[in-house]
């Protein structure tokens, strides 16, 4: 039988800072807003549904509105006729707010090295992660997705 | 057949055909490409009841008299058989005269030909970029456009 203690300190409590408590708590509450394109989004799919599974780290629950979500994960070739919506979807989302660059494309404009595509999107907005591979596994958006609560956790915590 | 039925019907207008392992090429001038046309798809023995593409090449770089030909693919269900159309325009004048009047669908492939290659549809009722954003500059798919050239809406230029 276990005997009830009431001395505080044997029932057992930890210390932190407020940033680091904050951080934790982002961390394991991503809300993601797919920007879906191209072909990258099937392997998006694979890594948000139940075999790789995206809500174990706490990101399972992608919004369609740019205004409820903290993640933004820009996912497939990025023409210069859609940038203008995507440098306009980032500016919508309220702060704090990160981008990963899902798939090569994203990152340099892939193969796609010609007059329509944008060379990467982060000559347009800003980006936390990259994920490169044509498309990449879905461990490997698991690992950067793990990178990314990395960084958000040692980030100076705006409140 | 099919060949035989085009050359017969327009004569002189048929500049050269081929049949390279069973497709069907007339080439012809582009004063007659809508009467050929609507040839292919009335005659009861040819009807071509669909006009499954419609697209242009730029021959720069090829050796040919003509700087862009505009490209025909035709298909009758009914029959099962296939034709292609090709017709040379010239780098000063490269207008044809559409199709939109005899296959609804002309109207994109056309729309589209433009956009990429500078192609103009005389009589289309709408020849605006499809592919393209508006305040794109030039036709990217001929080949005196620059490949690293980029005109982006955002962000650096070039
Ligand atoms: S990186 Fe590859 S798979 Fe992903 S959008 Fe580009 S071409 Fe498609």
């Amino acid at each position: 039988m276990i005997e009830k203690n009431t001395d505080t300190l044997s029932m057992g409590f930890f210390t932190t800072k407020v940033n680091d408590i904050v951080g934790w708590a982002r961390k394991y509450s991503i809300f993601q807003y797919p920007f879906i394109t191209a072909c990258c989004g099937m392997e998006y799919m694979s890594v948000a549904c139940s075999h790789y599974d995206i809500d174990r780290f706490g990101a399972g629950f992608p919004r369609f509105s740019p205004r409820q979500s903290d993640v933004l994960f820009v996912v497939g070739t990025i023409s210069h006729k859609i940038a203008p919506v995507l440098k306009r979807i980032y500016e919508q989302m309220t702060e704090p707010k990160w981008v990963v660059a899902f798939g090569v494309c994203t990152c340099t404009g892939g193969f796609y090295d010609n007059y329509a595509t944008v060379q990467g999107i982060d000559t347009i907005i800003p980006v936390d992660i990259y994920i490169p591979g044509c498309p990449p596994r879905p461990e490997n958006v698991l690992d950067g997705l793990m990178k990314l609560q990395e960084k958000i956790q040692h980030s100076k915590q705006a409140i | 057949m099919i060949l035989e039925k085009i050359k017969e019907k327009f004569g002189e207008a048929v500049l050269e055909t081929h049949s390279f392992r069973g497709d069907d090429t007339a080439i012809i001038v582009k004063e007659k490409i809508v009467e050929a046309a609507k040839f292919l798809k009335e005659d009861p023995e040819l009807d071509f009841n669909v006009l499954i593409d419609l697209t242009a090449v730029d021959c720069l770089k090829l050796d040919k008299p003509h700087r862009f030909e505009v490209v025909y693919h035709f298909f009758s269900v009914a029959k099962k058989h296939r034709v292609r159309l090709k017709v040379p325009l010239t780098e000063e004048d490269p207008v044809v005269d559409t199709l939109t009047g005899l296959w609804p669908i002309a109207n994109w492939f056309e729309r589209e030909a433009w956009d990429m290659f500078g192609v103009k549809f005389q009589g289309h009722p709408n020849l605006q970029r499809i592919l393209m954003y508006d305040e794109f500059q030039g036709h990217p798919l001929r080949k005196d456009y620059p490949v690293s050239k980029r005109q982006p809406l955002v962000g650096p230029q070039n």
